[in-house]
Formats: structure tokens, sequence, C-alpha cells
């Protein structure tokens, strides 16, 4: 096999790896940006995927073609919905965010598997009949060399995806609501003072997240697993937050991420094939992505600076 | 500030209550005399309802109740479901207080959960699936996985028109070995010119690597892909049934495990079904726990022995779903059933034993 068709086989599904991730990255930037730890992105994706699931199945025959994307629909609102839960005990109530975090894992995995024994009377789902298709993106995907390697055999949403990371730096960088939502993460006080609602664009903030999370489990679950489980979401989320602090707290930074990691899980998988790899214990291939990631975090990225006062709950007046 | 703290305090009160309280839920009436035969399984985490071997074995207990009058409860069949694996020597021991006759243990993952509860009680009769423990009040059922994969590596072979096939594990653990064997065996022994490509993905419940696993073979020439690797092997479905989406005319299969998974396997496209479920390797759970207990019941546990279910035993086979399965492959593969029921073919269990065999067939 030349390198050539290698990267054939590796670089598209980096890509359909790495969406998934990539959305839910995102919605971690909003959230911490804002000064609020999400934890809670793993619940998020597992509430995302069940809705998706759950609305193809019952609305298949309904919507035809349109199905999948309505579920991604669904599976945001439903996600933003799910994410007050957090908002409301972190920065209303002033809870630890970790803590509140991890109560939206549990309580994400533990309410939908027990929705869906309710609903279909066993303990995972059918799988969905319609899906996202593949595709060839029209007149890209003739382009020599790079057509065939990135525009070919992929799933709009991944497109979508990376699209969204430009959309989201520029929300964050360049309108006056993104440096609202960066001076709330920072310095909530100052931003107080000059007349910004701390509460409210946190509020905002953990839902965008919410709502990004649950179409990362959507997508996961459309794309990949095509049913939910208990095992449907394993660890996603976890890996998005790393992504995200990998990324160092930027759009762009945690898009790279998770296409790093989609890579380099892509790599472990057709390491298998490669001749003078083939002879490499498959343990060491697998375990080679989370090596990676620890070496890039340990060694080439330099310091990850948080936002400052992420963490902390907002008190009006106090100092 | 000070009621909302009363109300937390009220919350963890209760929810404290409700833990303790759960605990009491069953009494317990130990050594209270019974005449009828009664069973219970205990399932690892899965749930009863896992469409594996949780699911098949239940299956299996349930028929055994009916087929004998028995009613659902403590004094006739049941179960229990772990949600952890703290949950195994716990379960076990409870059905162990409820005086069943015989106790299953689901799954491989239970193997210490039973060894050490049949040490404590080795008056009580216990049977271990898909596993094997040494003690005299134990019945080990295992399968002959290698068996029913030498089938449907007969049915790739003959199907496959590139002459590529693939094969998929969940993790490299002896018992999967014991699949890709037996599938290798089978397809070298009706198509030499095939060569198997052998992945693993090193866990069951990832099914975005068995995806990216799937897309490469498959863009490497591989019609046929037989996975043995849970909820991983979903992951090879969606791949399969994307790119059958994407070109209906593309030959590309997959092979199930464990049971039919044909309904996994449906995709249309234009208003047209199609189906990309090649065929499946059955493992009856269900045969081998009604089986064994029906021995226990006509006084005859069999413990302390391992109990191995193959093709004679109607323990492995390929699915009763054969809609792809041209008819003169489905003879083949009748024809090497019934010479590896007489014996004449040894299925190999390893890949030491697989090499023999390659060499064998020259």
């Amino acid at each position: 096999m030349g390198v050539y068709e290698m990267l054939q086989i590796i670089v598209p599904s980096a890509i359909f790896f790495a969406a998934p991730l990539i959305f839910t990255a995102l919605g971690g930037v909003f959230s911490e940006r804002s000064g609020v730890v999400n934890i809670g992105l793993e619940g998020l994706m597992v509430i995302g995927a069940f809705t998706s699931v759950v609305f193809n199945l019952t609305f298949a025959d309904r919507f035809g073609e349109w199905t999948p994307w309505l579920a991604l629909v669904a599976a945001m609102v439903v996600g933003a919905i799910f994410s007050l839960l957090h908002a409301v005990a972190s920065i209303t109530f002033r809870a630890d965010q970790v803590v509140s975090g991890v109560a939206i894992n549990f309580l994400a995995i533990g309410l939908s598997l027990f929705l869906v024994k309710k609903m279909y009377g066993k303990g995972q789902t059918d799988q969905i009949q319609i899906g996202f298709d593949k595709i060839d993106v029209p007149i890209l995907s003739h382009i020599p060399i790079i057509g065939p390697l990135f525009f070919s055999n992929g799933y709009i949403p991944s497109y979508i995806a990376i699209a969204l990371a430009f959309v989201v730096w520029y929300i964050l960088f360049k309108t006056p609501f993104g440096l609202r939502l960066r001076a709330v993460g920072e310095h909530p006080m100052a931003a107080d003072t000059m007349g910004i609602n701390v509460a409210r664009m946190r509020y905002i903030a953990v839902m965008i997240s919410g709502a990004l999370g649950g179409v990362g489990g959507a997508v996961y679950a459309t794309i990949i697993s095509r049913d939910f489980s208990h095992a449907t979401i394993s660890g996603h989320g976890f890996m998005a937050l790393a992504a995200m602090i990998f990324g160092k707290w930027h759009p762009l930074g945690a898009m790279g991420a998770a296409l790093f990691f989609g890579l380099a899980q892509s790599l472990s998988i057709v390491g298998q094939t490669i001749p003078f790899l083939k002879n490499v214990p498959t343990v060491y291939l697998l375990i080679a992505p989370y090596v990676l990631t620890i070496l890039a975090l340990a060694g080439f990225i330099g310091r990850a600076d948080a936002p400052k006062a992420l963490g902390t709950p907002y008190v009006k007046g106090k100092r | 500030m000070m009621k909302k703290k009363r109300i937390g305090l009220a919350l963890s009160l209760v929810l404290a209550a409700g833990t303790l309280l759960g605990g009491c839920g069953q009494g317990d009436k130990a050594g209270e005399k019974k005449d009828n035969f009664t069973v219970a399984m205990v399932t690892d985490v899965g749930g009863i309802d896992d469409k594996s071997f949780n699911q098949s074995a239940w299956e299996g207990l349930k028929k055994f109740g009916e087929d004998n009058n028995m009613k659902k409860g403590r004094d006739g069949y049941d179960y229990l479901q772990s949600q952890s694996d703290a949950d195994y020597a716990t379960n076990l021991n409870k059905l162990v207080r409820s005086d069943f006759d015989l106790i299953y243990g689901i799954g491989f993952l239970m193997t210490d959960a039973v060894t050490k509860i049949a040490e404590q009680k080795p008056k009580n009769h216990f049977a271990i699936v898909d596993s094997v423990v040494k003690k005299p009040n134990v019945a080990s059922i295992t399968f002959k996985e290698h068996e029913g994969s030498f089938l449907v590596g007969v049915v790739a072979g003959l199907t496959t028109k590139t002459n590529k096939i693939g094969f998929v594990g969940g993790m490299e653990i002896p018992l999967i070995e014991k699949f890709e064997s037996g599938f290798r065996a089978g397809v070298k022994a009706v198509n030499p010119k095939a060569t198997v490509e052998v992945q693993y993905a090193g866990a069951f419940d990832q099914a975005d690597k068995g995806k990216a696993i799937a897309s490469s073979m498959y863009a490497s020439g591989i019609d046929v892909i037989y996975h043995a690797a849970g909820a991983t092997g979903n992951g090879v479905f969606s791949e399969a049934k994307d790119l059958k989406t994407k070109d209906p005319n593309r030959e590309i299969w997959v092979i199930g495990v464990d049971k039919d998974q044909a309904p996994e396997g449906v995709v249309k496209v234009g208003g047209k079904t199609y189906n990309v479920t090649l065929t499946s390797m059955v493992k009856r759970v269900d045969v081998a726990v009604y089986d064994v207990a029906k021995k226990t019941k006509e006084g005859q546990f069999p413990g302390g022995k391992v109990l191995e279910y193959g093709l004679p035993e109607n323990g492995v086979g390929i699915a009763p779903t054969q809609d792809n399965i041209k008819p003169e492959v489905l003879k083949a593969v009748n024809e090497w059933k019934q010479k590896i029921i007489d014996g004449k073919v040894k299925v190999p269990t390893t890949r030491d034993e697989y090499k023999q065999f390659e060499a064998s067939l020259k």
C-alpha cells in the first residue's frame, strides 16, 4: 500500500472521528471562557445522543430524509435545557462547578437509560434507519490529490463542525458579545462595573455549551453507533474536554486538537496494516493516541492558561 | 440563606434514609424448606436485554421455566441484574439466601465472584457461562466458538469476490482468538486464495474504532468483515450501511456475532431495502442454560465439569436468517458442519493450531 492510499484511509476517518469532539469542545470553550467549568460535557453528549436516536426512531417515517437534521436540532434544544441544571446549580446557587458537572454526567446516563427502558422495554434502542450519507463534495472532490483526501466520502456534519470553529472564533474575538463573555470569565467584577450582567452571560454560555454538547453526541450517535446504549458515549466528552484544554481554550485550537486526536486514533488503526509497523504489538499502536496526547500536553504547547475566573462563582459586591 | 440550608439538610436526610431503607427491602427467610426446583441467574452489567449472552441466557431460563410450569419469582425462576462489577458477589449471595437450587453467573467477568461464593457455600449448586471455575459445586459452560466461526468462515470464503476478507476482534484475549482461528480456518478450507486481514480494536464498546477499522478495510478492497467485538461491531455495521447507501450496487457484507444480527444490517436506499448482514455466528447460551438446568433438575448436576457446547449439541452455528447466503454456499456449510460433527475436521482454537491446520491443507 502506497503512502497516498494510506492517507486516503487515514484522513477521512480522522475527520469523522473528530467531528463530535469538535462540536463538544467548542461548547466547552463557551462555558469555560465565561468562567464556568463544564465537566458535564460527557453527560451533555449522552443526552444529545439519546435525544437524536429516539427522535430518529420515532419520526423517521414522517420526516424521511430530513430526520437526522431535525434530530440534531432536537438534541441541541434538549442539550441546552439539560445544561440549565448545571447553570442553576453553579451560577445561581454557587455550587462547586466540578461537582455539579459530575452530577450532570451521572444524571444523564441514568436518566437516558431509564427512559430507554420505559419507552422500548429493553436496555438499548434499535438501530436507526436513516443517517447522514457519505458524500463527495461537488467540484471540490475533483481537485487532484486534495479532493479525494478531504472532500470524498465525508459527512456533511463534519464539514459543519470545522466551519463552526471559525464562526465561534469570530463570535468570541470579533463581536461585543464575545468580548463580554470573555470579560465575565476573566474578571467578572470589572465586567459587572461596566454594566454587564454576569449571571446572564454565564447562563447563556452554559446553555450554548449544552446545545453544542448535545449536537456532538447526536452526531456521534447518528454517524457512528446508530443506536443508543450505555456504551454509546464512552469517554468522548472527556476527550472533548482534553481537546479544549489542549487547544488552550481557543476555538481553532480546540478544533486542531480534536483533529489531532482523530488523526492519532485512525493512525493507530491503519498502522496495523502498514508493513513496517506490522510487527509492533497492537497494544502499542492502540495506546499511541493517548501517549501522543500526554506528550503534546506536557511538551509542545507550553503553558495553557485557563480563564482567570474559571471555577469561581461570582458574588456581587464581594471583594 | 437559612431556609436554603434547611431545605438542603432535609433533602440529604431523605436521600440517606432512602439508601438505608432500600437495603432492607428484602427480608431473607433462609432455611425455609421447599419441594419444587428453583433456578436463577445473575447477569453482568449488560442486563437481560443486551441483545447478547445475558438476554440469550434469560431466554433459555424462561423457556425452561415455562416448560416445567414454573413461575417467575422466588419460587420458580428469576434473575438479578448487576449494575457494576461490585454487585456480582452480592447478587450471588442474595440468590443463595433465597434458596435457589441452581444459580448461574453469566459471563466471564463473574469468574472471581462465582469462585468466591462457591467456596463459601459448598452445598449450593452454581454454573458459570463463558468461563471455567474448578470447584466441585460449579458447572462450567463454555462454547466451541471456533466451530461456529469456521462455518461463517466457509460462508465468507465462498462469498467474497475480491478474495480479501476482514476480521475485527474486540480484545486480543484467548476467547476472541478462538473466533479468529476458527474463522481463518474456515476461509482457508474453502478458498485457499483468500487472505484474512485481522485487526483488534482493543475494546468491546467503542463503535468509533470499529467504524474506522471497517472504513480502512473496505477501502482496501475487503468485501466481507466478520466482527467479534460486541458494541465496537456497531461501527462496522454503520460503515457498511453508509457505503451501501452511497453505492447500492457495491457488494459489501458484515458477519454478525453471538446472535442473529440481521436486524442491524437493514438499510433503506431510495425506497429499496437492503441488508448488509451476510450471516451471523450465533452462540446458543439459551440452549446451554436450558440443558444444565434440565440435568440439574433430573439430579445429574454436572458439578466440577467443563461442558463444551459445540456443533453437535447445537450450541453454536449460523443464524436462522439466511436470505443473503447463496444455496450452494449453504450446501457447503452443511457439508462442513457434518464433517466437524463426525470428527473428520478438527477446527483450530489458537493461532498455533491454525498454522498446523493451514499446513495440513497443502
